[in-house]
C-alpha cells in the first residue's frame, strides 16, 4: 500500500517535471551506466541546462 | 458470461449517457444543472474510448506491442526515452492543451450551449481524437519524425514545402489571435495589467535562482513563483483602488498593443532560461492545477445553465461572431473538438518517448478525449454566468454602444433581460472599471471561472481575486505561448530565407538572429494591431482565420493519415480518416468561400471592402473609420485578410490534390508502399519494464 503511494508520487513527479520538458535524470543515468559505462554522464545541472536548451532553443512549435 | 457482464455495464453508461443528454436537450424553460452536460459528456468519452478508439486500435493500426518503438531504438536518456504510460500522458496533455479549447467554446456560446457541446462531442470522438492517435501512430513506426517530414517522405517534395509553408502562416496567425486575447483582457484594467506585468520580474528571478542559487531546482522555485503570483493578485487589488498607482497600470489596447510587441521581440532573444523556461514552469502548472480545480468546482457546485440550449443567433447574425451555424460554428470551436495544431506535437516529442506502440491509444485518443472536456468545461463557465451579462461582455461596441444604460438597452431588446445595474455591479464584483465590450472569450471565462470557484473557496468577497487568478492564468501561458512561438517562427523563417541568403540560416548569429526575430514579431504584430484597432473588436476578423487555418492543418495531417492507410493496403478502413476530412474540407472551403464572396459585408472581406471601395469614391468616411486615410487602411486590410484566406485555401486544396494522387497510385501498386520503419522486436529489457 504505502508502496504504491510511494510510486504514484514518483510518477507524478515525474510526470510534472516532464511537462516542462525535463525527463527523469535518475533513468539517464541508469542508462549511461548500463550503454556507455566508459562516459561520464552528465551532473545533474548539466543535465538540467542540455535539456533547458533543447526544449526552447530548437524552435519547437507550442499549441494554441 | 463474463464479456456479456462487461457490455452490460457499458450498456448502463450509455443508458445514463442517453438520459443525460435528453435532460439538457428537452429542457424547456426550467433550470438544469450543468452537472448533466459533464455526465453526458464523460459517457461519451467512455464510451467512444472503449469501442471506437480500440477498434482503431485493432482492426485500422494493428498496434502491435511486440515492435520496437523509438524509444528503445534510439533510447539516449535524453530525446529518447521509454516513458511510463501515465507520465506520458500528461506530458502530452500539457502539451496540447492551451488557450484554444478554453476561448473557442465562449465564443461559439452566443448560440446557446447545444450546437457548441454537439460539435465539441461528435468532433472529437469522430475527428479530432482520431488525428492526434493516427498522426501519433504514423510518427512513432518513423523514428518519431516531424509532420512537415512525414508529408514529404509519404506525398512527396512539393506538398511537403506547402505544410511547411502553411504552418507558418499559422503560427503567424496564432500569435496575434492570442496577443488580441491578452490585450482584450487587460485594456483598461490596472488590476489585470499589473498582476501580468509584475510575472516578469518573478519569471526573471526564478530564471536567476534556477540557474545560479539552487540550479535546477524546478518543483521548489515553481512553490516561490506561485506564492509570489497570489501576493501579486493581492498586490493589484490595492493598484486598483488606489488613486495615485492605478493610472500608471492602465492602458488602452493600443497602447499594450506596442508593449507587447516590444515584450515579444525581447523575451524571444533573450536567453531561454532567463525569462521564457521558469514562465513555462509557472503556466504548465497553473494551467494543469486551474483545470483541476475548475473540474472539482464544477462537481461541487453544480451551477445552474442561465444560457437556453439555443438562441435566436443560431440562425446566424450574431453579435459576437459573423455567419451562420454553419460553416462558422465548426471554424470557431477549433481545438476541443479537432485541431491541426496537435498533429505539430503528436509528430513531436511525443513519439520519441512512447514506451510501447499499444499505448499510443492512450496518449493519442485519451488526451485528445481529456482536452475536449476543458473544452467543455469552457462551454459550462460561459453558460453559467447570465446570458445579459455574457452579449454584453462579448458583442463590439459599434453594436451594443458604451455606456451601461444602452447596453442593458440593446442587451434587453434581445431578449436577455439585464439591467445596468447588473452590468456596474458585476464589474465591481470581479474588479473591473467595466465589463463591456471585453471581447476575446478570456474574461467572459475569467467571469465563468470565478463564478463556479468563489462558492467553493471564499465566498463573494474573492469573486475578484479568482476572476484576475483567471486572467492571469490565461495571460501566463498565452505569453508563453507568444515567446515560444516567436522563436519557433523565428527559426523557421531563418530556414526559409537561408535559401536566398545562406549567412541568415546560421542560428547563432546575433544579426540574422534580430533581423528574422524582428520580421516574425512585425507579421503577428501587424495582424494584432489590425485587430486592436478593428471597431468590430477584431475576435471577428481574426478568429475565423485562425479556425479556418487550424481546421485547415487539421485536414492536411487527415489526408496524410488517409494516405498511410491506403498505401499500408488497408484502404478498407481509410473511411476512419477520410470522412472527418470531408467534413474539414466542406467546413473549411466553405467557410473560406463566404469569407472571401459572400453578399455580407459583415462576413466577407472583399464585399466588405468594396463597400468601403466605393465610398471612397464617393469621398464619404464610412461608420468606424474616421479619415480617408482609415478608410484606405481598412480597405486594405480586408485585401490582406482576403489574401490569406485564399493561400490558407490553397494549400488545403493543392495538399488534397497531392493526396489523392498519392492514393491513386498506391491503390494501382501491387503491394504495401508505405515507409515504416523495418519490424524489430522489443529488446529484451522492455517486456520486464513493461506491463
Amino acid at each position: 500500500m504505502l508502496e504504491q503511494i510511494g510510486n504514484m508520487g514518483r510518477y507524478l513527479g515525474q510526470s510534472l517535471r516532464l511537462m516542462v520538458g525535463l525527463p527523469d535524470y535518475q533513468t539517464y543515468v541508469a542508462h549511461m551506466e548500463s550503454t556507455h559505462p566508459d562516459r561520464a554522464p552528465m551532473t545533474y545541472e548539466e543535465f538540467f541546462r542540455e535539456r533547458q536548451e533543447a526544449r526552447y532553443g530548437g524552435g519547437q512549435g507550442k499549441c494554441c | 458470461m463474463n464479456r456479456i457482464g462487461q457490455h452490460l455495464l457499458w450498456l448502463a453508461v450509455a443508458v445514463l449517457g442517453a438520459f443525460a443528454f435528453a435532460t439538457v436537450a428537452l429542457s424547456r424553460g426550467e433550470a438544469v444543472s450543468a452537472l448533466w452536460i459533464v455526465v453526458a459528456a464523460l459517457c461519451i468519452y467512455l464510451i467512444a474510448y472503449r469501442y471506437y478508439s480500440r477498434f482503431i486500435a485493432d482492426k485500422v493500426m494493428q498496434l502491435d506491442p511486440k515492435r520496437m518503438t523509438p524509444a528503445w531504438r534510439h533510447n539516449d536518456g535524453l530525446d529518447y526515452v521509454p516513458t511510463n504510460k501515465a507520465v506520458l500522458f500528461g506530458h502530452h496533455f500539457a502539451a496540447i492543451a492551451g488557450a484554444g479549447p478554453l476561448v473557442g467554446p465562449v465564443l461559439a456560446a452566443q448560440m446557446g450551449y447545444m450546437p457548441g457541446m454537439l460539435w465539441i462531442l461528435a468532433g472529437v470522438v469522430f475527428a479530432g481524437a482520431v488525428q492526434d492517435f493516427m498522426i501519433l501512430f504514423i510518427s512513432t513506426r518513423r523514428d518519431g519524425r516531424s509532420l512537415g517530414d512525414l508529408v514529404k517522405s509519404e506525398m512527396g517534395t512539393v506538398p511537403g514545402l506547402i505544410a511547411l509553408f502553411g504552418c507558418f502562416m499559422i503560427m503567424i496567425i496564432i500569435l496575434a489571435v492570442l496577443a488580441l486575447i491578452v490585450v482584450k483582457a487587460l485594456a483598461g484594467s490596472p488590476w489585470g495589467t499589473f498582476t501580468v506585468a509584475v510575472t516578469i520580474p518573478i519569471a526573471v528571478f526564478m530564471g536567476i535562482y534556477t540557474r545560479y542559487i539552487r540550479p535546477g531546482r524546478i518543483g521548489e522555485v515553481s512553490v516561490i513563483g506561485f506564492v509570489l503570483l497570489m501576493l501579486a493578485i493581492i498586490g493589484g487589488q490595492y493598484v486598483h483602488e488606489s488613486a495615485v498607482l492605478a493610472p500608471l497600470f492602465t492602458y488602452d489596447g493600443k497602447a499594450l498593443t506596442w508593449m507587447l510587441i516590444i515584450y515579444g521581440f525581447i523575451a524571444a532573444v533573450l536567453p531561454v532560461w532567463l525569462l521564457l523556461a521558469p514562465r513555462d514552469y509557472l503556466s504548465t502548472f497553473l494551467k494543469i492545477g486551474t483545470i483541476i480545480a475548475l473540474a472539482i468546482g464544477i462537481l461541487i457546485v453544480a451551477p445552474e445553465l442561465k444560457m437556453p440550449a439555443f438562441t435566436q443567433f443560431a440562425q446566424g447574425n450574431g453579435p459576437v461572431w459573423s455567419g451562420n451555424l454553419f460553416p462558422f460554428l465548426f471554424i470557431t470551436i477549433a481545438c476541443g473538438a479537432v485541431s491541426g495544431f496537435h498533429a505539430l506535437i503528436s509528430s513531436g516529442t511525443t513519439p520519441k518517448l512512447l514506451e510501447n506502440e499499444s499505448h499510443a491509444r492512450f496518449i493519442g485518443y485519451g488526451a485528445m478525449l481529456a482536452e475536449s472536456f476543458v473544452a467543455i468545461m469552457a462551454l459550462v463557465a460561459a453558460s453559467v454566468i447570465e446570458p445579459g451579462v455574457y452579449f454584453a461582455m462579448n458583442s463590439p461596441a459599434a453594436v451594443i454602444g458604451t455606456t451601461p444604460e444602452a447596453v442593458a438597452h440593446t442587451v434587453s431588446t434581445w431578449g436577455f433581460v439585464i439591467t445596468p445595474d447588473v452590468l456596474i455591479q458585476t464589474a465591481k464584483d470581479v474588479g473591473e472599471n467595466t465589463i463591456i465590450s471585453r471581447a476575446g472569450g478570456a474574461p467572459t471565462l475569467a467571469v465563468g471561472i470565478a463564478h463556479i470557484l468563489h462558492q467553493v473557496v471564499g465566498g463573494q468577497a474573492m469573486m475578484a481575486f479568482w476572476y484576475h487568478f483567471a486572467i492571469l492564468f490565461e495571460a501566463l501561458f498565452i505569453l508563453t505561448a507568444v515567446d515560444a512561438g516567436t522563436r519557433a517562427g523565428r527559426f523557421m523563417l531563418q530556414d526559409l530565407l537561408g535559401s536566398f541568403v545562406p549567412s541568415l540560416k546560421r542560428t547563432e548569429s546575433l544579426p540574422a538572429n534580430l533581423i528574422a526575430t524582428a520580421l516574425t514579431v512585425a507579421a503577428w504584430g501587424y495582424f494584432l494591431y489590425q485587430g486592436v484597432v478593428d471597431p468590430l473588436g477584431g475576435i471577428n476578423t481574426l478568429w475565423p482565420l485562425f479556425g479556418i487555418s487550424n481546421q485547415m492543418l487539421a485536414a492536411v495531417a487527415l489526408v496524410l493519415g488517409t494516405c498511410v492507410l491506403v498505401k499500408m493496403k488497408r484502404g478498407q478502413y481509410a473511411w476512419v480518416t477520410l470522412l472527418p476530412t470531408c467534413w474539414l474540407l466542406i467546413c473549411t472551403l466553405t467557410a473560406g468561400w463566404q469569407k472571401l464572396f459572400d453578399a455580407d459585408p459583415k462576413v466577407s472581406f472583399l464585399t466588405h471592402a468594396s463597400k468601403f471601395s466605393a465610398a471612397i469614391a464617393e469621398g464619404k468616411v464610412l461608420a468606424p473609420a474616421k479619415t480617408m486615410e482609415q478608410m484606405h487602411r481598412i480597405v486594405f486590410n480586408d485585401y490582406l485578410d482576403a489574401g490569406l484566406c485564399a493561400l490558407f485555401m490553397f494549400v488545403v486544396l493543392s495538399i488534397v490534390f497531392y493526396g489523392f494522387k498519392t492514393a491513386m497510385s498506391a491503390r494501382s501498386a501491387a503491394r504495401r508502399t508505405d515507409r515504416e520503419t523495418p519490424f524489430e522486436p522489443m529488446p529484451a529489457q522492455a517486456s520486464a519494464a513493461s506491463h
